[in-house]
């Protein structure tokens, strides 16, 4: 990283306003360290032009002492959202040359406080895996490392790119979208903060669907603040979105470093699996401490569901994914195979649109919403996921926030788990809970694991309670002091 | 509907055929059960889920938003007036109004659907049981219950006319609400389904909720049919897709009742099945049958909350009901003393009705429903015209029908001051008074006219003396000469004395 791309989002704000910088040198340093960073494969496409013409317009407006609370801030953009005139694919081959004529309203929010586009980053093709390894443009490359190795590790996913590119330094935070703990696994797995807010905060328009009562739009960035500072913009009611919610977005920096004097924080006892490294046990340990020693109150709680969210997950979220991709068919945008009829076109397209993971999805969707499986599969899910969500209610009854570790390991290498769906779906065991119950969660980076890889704490806030949730988030960060960072080999 | 289809099968229902709607077969006499699911366009000028037109014969795909191409990332959003249409029509309906609804996505992969779903309500739609009253010729009623009404999303048009190797997609429908009115199987004939159809468009067109234009497609039907012996349980039923005028209906119905009593009778079976009528054939061919049903793999549609309504915005569409068919014609009735034939003719639309009432008001109301029923409505049929197009305002007709009432002019006349208002639409007095129609009833003026007539002919005076019947040869002469305008009374009176005649012989 240059000087100037070592600045955290607030750093570089801050600095702009007092012109020591322009968001011209800041747009041009990062679109250099995007070159050189290649090899992480964190960007599909780069809009180099477009973000020097934007930070141009930025320093502008910065001159004259205006602009937006993100003015000048280049930021990259996960490929899941639509982004005018830009190539928006989900990284997923059906959706080949597709140039969306409209803006998400998350990014529209962006442009709207001043950000700059990058550009738009990797994901597992339709948000759909744990390791960005299902995308058609390719993994992409953890920047960390284990100590003493050069195997190449998964960054995480589905919002891998977005996570990488913050570590790396490849832009100052990313867009990310969570469905299952896209955005705060793959931030726990590259020392990077993921803020997944609650399901309605942020409008889903413009964002490719996965399962849409899942998907979140969130923020990553290099701490705590910054992610706060993102989330500010991003979020808020949109009359184009009928499930987001009409409710005053605060100021969210404001909480940070409030006292958490007696904060009551939860400790779900189910969270303890079998088979969880000793690593992972022993930094959940010392996240409590480190709340504790800050002034909040700890206790056992529990969520006695929890064994039931992952199989839950698996049936509704195939379940809306196979029919919120069946318009992926080639009649109207996108990849099209010609075929002898319109059925053989559909089934030529989609078989080679599609990659394997989510082929493997809609066909479990398909089957769990099929006639004499629906009631034993989607709504026996739509049930327990009910009760799930009561647990947590039961436990906020009690408590204000709930601590957890965000992911069972740290990073694994890349085609180590490939050939093992259910391995890889394990990875999200601590975060799809809180997607089911449509709850906040967020992961602050809380240490090393032995090889010297990142590892994450999550908080769980109530349902809106963002502030609590970053209030806590703080206060693990600056008990953590999480300073390493990876080393540029890349650019070797 | 093929979820329907348990319903109707299990649903013995009271109402039977009556002798003469029974079919009769080499083997007995048959009884057709019916039940229609009718899907109306919702008179809306957005659709269901975006702000797009809903204007019909606009060019095409010149009325399709990023919702209705189903571009990704794009959400519906519920159209609110679509929602109070559903409501009114259920109010209209007598229906049952469900507080809390909720939308499904229908899976289906078709060119013109651009969803791969099509939005609807699938077990929890938004209106419930409710009642259709029909009027047949014969002025017996047949009341037909409603099973359900929900709320759905059209697909677009598949053209296959345009390329001799392609087929074209226009998604100006796609996504235009309709509303699907499911009818129980209590229908027993074919006139009884047309009455249906015809009673329900009156309904919805009174409450301004569809057009009912079946020409447009803004009314289409699918029709159930099965035929059964009277009095043993409900036959299988074929569902034929998508008839789209009223004729169609019954023609459809009647072949489809044919063919499968010549099936049973021939020691067959009916296999449930899809069909489709040809209208150039007047047959119903299949189209798939019920083991090459779709799946459709219904399940909530997740980016929309359920529908709640609030019992006092219900409460506010009710209070805002128009008089309804059933209503109008009860008070034709009382009010005017109509006969139920021609207050059912009357309410087949409300304008009618509405003309019908500002000509009566005040007025003769026989008269009043001879003139509209009669000479007008006959007019306007030679002519092609709607009631909205009419050249005779009902101000005019009325003042036409004072003319008559005060003795002006003759009924006879009226009738040529009529035809000319139709032609010119001036008013009655002003032709009356320019054409100098107004009847004689100057004494003078008459007794001149048949001593005119005398004088010429006095062989027939002769032959009158021996025949008094023959009078009427006069009396015919005499309107002659006066162009009709003479009082008939007064000419009677008169010709009587003069020819030695009792006047009232």
């Amino acid at each position: 990283m240059s000087d100037l791309t070592k600045l955290t989002l607030a750093g570089a704000r801050d600095a702009l306003k007092k012109k020591e910088i322009t968001s011209t040198e800041l747009t041009g340093a990062y679109l250099k360290e995007m070159e050189a960073a290649a090899p992480l494969n964190a960007y599909v496409t780069v809009t180099a032009d477009k973000a020097m013409e934007m930070a141009k317009a930025s320093d502008a407006k910065l001159a004259k002492g205006e602009g937006g609370p993100l003015e000048g801030l280049p930021l990259g953009i996960k490929d899941l959202y639509c982004t005018k005139d830009v190539l928006t694919t989900a990284c997923s081959h059906i959706l080949d040359g597709f140039k969306p004529a409209y803006e998400s309203t998350v990014t529209a929010n962006l442009w709207r406080d001043g950000a700059v586009m990058l550009g738009k980053l990797n994901n597992d093709e339709f948000a759909m895996g744990s390791s960005n390894e299902t995308s058609h443009y390719g993994s992409v490359v953890n920047p960390w490392r284990r100590k003493g190795s050069d195997a190449k590790l998964v960054p995480g996913g589905s919002s891998g790119g977005s996570s990488a590119a913050v570590a790396a330094g490849l832009c100052l935070a990313a867009t990310a979208t969570d469905t299952g703990g896209s955005i705060r696994q793959p931030a726990a797995f590259t020392g990077t903060v993921g803020l997944k807010p609650t399901y309605g905060r942020c409008s889903r328009w413009g964002i490719v669907a996965f399962a849409s009562s899942l998907d979140q739009a969130g923020p990553i960035g290099r701490d705590v603040r910054d992610t706060a500072i993102m989330l500010g913009s991003m979020a808020g009611h949109d009359e184009k979105d009928t499930t987001s919610v009409d409710r005053a977005v605060p100021d969210y920096e404001a909480v940070l470093g409030q006292s958490i004097k007696g904060l009551s924080v939860g400790i779900p006892k189910e969270y303890r699996v079998d088979g969880m490294p000793g690593e992972i046990d022993e930094l959940w340990t010392r996240g409590i401490e480190w709340l504790k020693a800050a002034g909040a109150t700890v206790k056992e709680v529990s969520l006695p569901h929890t064994k039931y969210a992952l199989p839950t997950y698996y049936i509704v979220a195939p379940a809306e994914c196979s029919s919120n991709l069946a318009r992926y068919d080639g009649v109207r945008y996108g990849l099209r195979v010609d075929g002898h009829d319109i059925t053989d076109m559909y089934e030529k397209t989609r078989a080679a649109g599609f990659g394997a993971e989510v082929r493997r999805r809609v066909l479990m969707g398909t089957y769990v919403l099929s006639a004499g499986y629906y009631d034993a599969y989607y709504l026996k899910a739509q049930k327990v996921r009910s009760l799930i969500a009561r647990d947590f209610a039961e436990a906020f009854s009690e408590v204000d926030v709930l601590l957890t570790p965000t992911a069972p390991s740290a990073a694994f290498a890349i085609g180590e788990k490939t050939d093992d769906p259910l391995s890889m779906y394990l990875n999200d065991v601590f975060t799809v809970p809180v997607n089911l119950a449509g709850l906040p969660g967020i992961s602050v980076p809380a240490g090393l694991s032995s090889d010297g890889l990142p590892l994450g704490l999550q908080l769980i806030g109530r349902t809106f309670d963002e502030e609590t949730l970053l209030k806590a988030a703080y206060a693990i960060e600056q008990a953590a002091d999480f300073k390493a960072a990876p080393e540029a080999w890349w650019k070797a | 509907m093929t979820t329907m289809v348990s319903d109707f099968e299990r649903t013995m229902r009271k109402r039977e055929a009556r002798p003469e709607d029974l079919i009769k077969g080499q083997t007995g006499d048959w009884e057709i059960i019916l039940g229609l699911e009718v899907h109306a366009q919702v008179t809306s000028n957005a659709k269901l889920f975006s702000a797009s037109s809903t204007k019909f014969g606009a060019e095409q795909n010149t009325q399709v938003s990023f919702v209705d191409a189903a571009m990704p990332g794009m959400l519906p959003v519920i159209n609110r007036y679509c929602v109070e249409q559903a409501v009114r029509t259920g109010l209209g309906l007598k229906a049952q109004i469900n507080l809390r609804s909720v939308f499904d996505r229908k899976n289906y992969f078709y060119p013109d659907l651009p969803q791969g779903y099509q939005i609807s309500q699938y077990k929890h739609p938004i209106v419930g049981e409710g009642e259709v009253v029909l009027d047949m010729k014969d002025g017996r009623t047949v009341t037909v219950g409603i099973e359900r009404l929900h709320l759905e999303q059209d697909a677009g048009k598949s053209l296959h006319d345009q390329h001799p190797a392609m087929s074209f997609v226009d998604l100006n429908r796609s996504g235009v609400a309709l509303m699907e009115i499911v009818s129980k199987p209590d229908m027993r004939s074919a006139d009884e389904a047309r009455a249906y159809v015809t009673k329900l468009r009156t309904i919805l067109r009174y409450l301004g909720t569809c057009d009912g234009n079946m020409e447009e497609g803004s009314l289409r039907a699918d029709v159930n049919v099965s035929v059964r012996k009277p009095g043993t349980p409900l036959g299988t039923r074929c569902e034929i897709k998508n008839v789209n005028s009223i004729r169609f209906i019954g023609q459809a119905i009647e072949y489809e009742a044919r063919r499968q009593i010549e099936i049973l009778e021939e020691g067959g079976s009916i296999s449930q099945e899809t069909r489709l009528f040809d209208p150039k054939t007047g047959e119903t061919r299949s189209m798939r049958s019920k083991e090459e049903a779709h799946d459709y793999r219904y399940f909530p549609d997740p980016d929309l909350l359920p529908l709640e309504l609030l019992q006092d915005d219900v409460d506010a569409i009710k209070a805002s009901l128009p008089e309804l068919p059933d209503e109008k014609k009860a008070r034709l009735i009382s009010e005017y003393g109509l006969s139920p034939y021609d207050a059912t003719v009357l309410v087949g639309e409300a304008a009618r009705a509405d003309f019908f009432e500002a000509v009566a008001k005040g007025r003769d109301a026989k008269l009043a429903a001879n003139w509209v029923t009669g000479d007008f409505f006959g007019a306007l049929n030679r002519e092609g015209h709607s009631i909205e197009e009419t050249p005779v305002t009902a101000k005019q007709l009325g003042e036409l029908i004072d003319l008559i009432s005060d003795g002006t002019i003759s009924g006879r006349i009226a009738k040529q001051v009529f035809d000319s208002m139709y032609k010119t639409g001036r008013d009655p007095a002003k032709i009356v008074k320019d054409e100098g129609l107004q009847q004689v009833t100057d004494f003078g003026e008459i007794e001149a006219a048949i001593d005119a007539v005398i004088a010429a002919n006095p062989d027939k005076v002769e032959q009158t003396k021996v025949k008094p019947q023959l009078a009427a040869w006069f009396v015919g002469q005499i309107m002659k000469s006066t162009s009709g305008k003479a009082n008939p009374r007064v000419v009677n009176e008169i010709l009587a004395r003069k020819l030695g005649l009792s006047s009232d012989g």
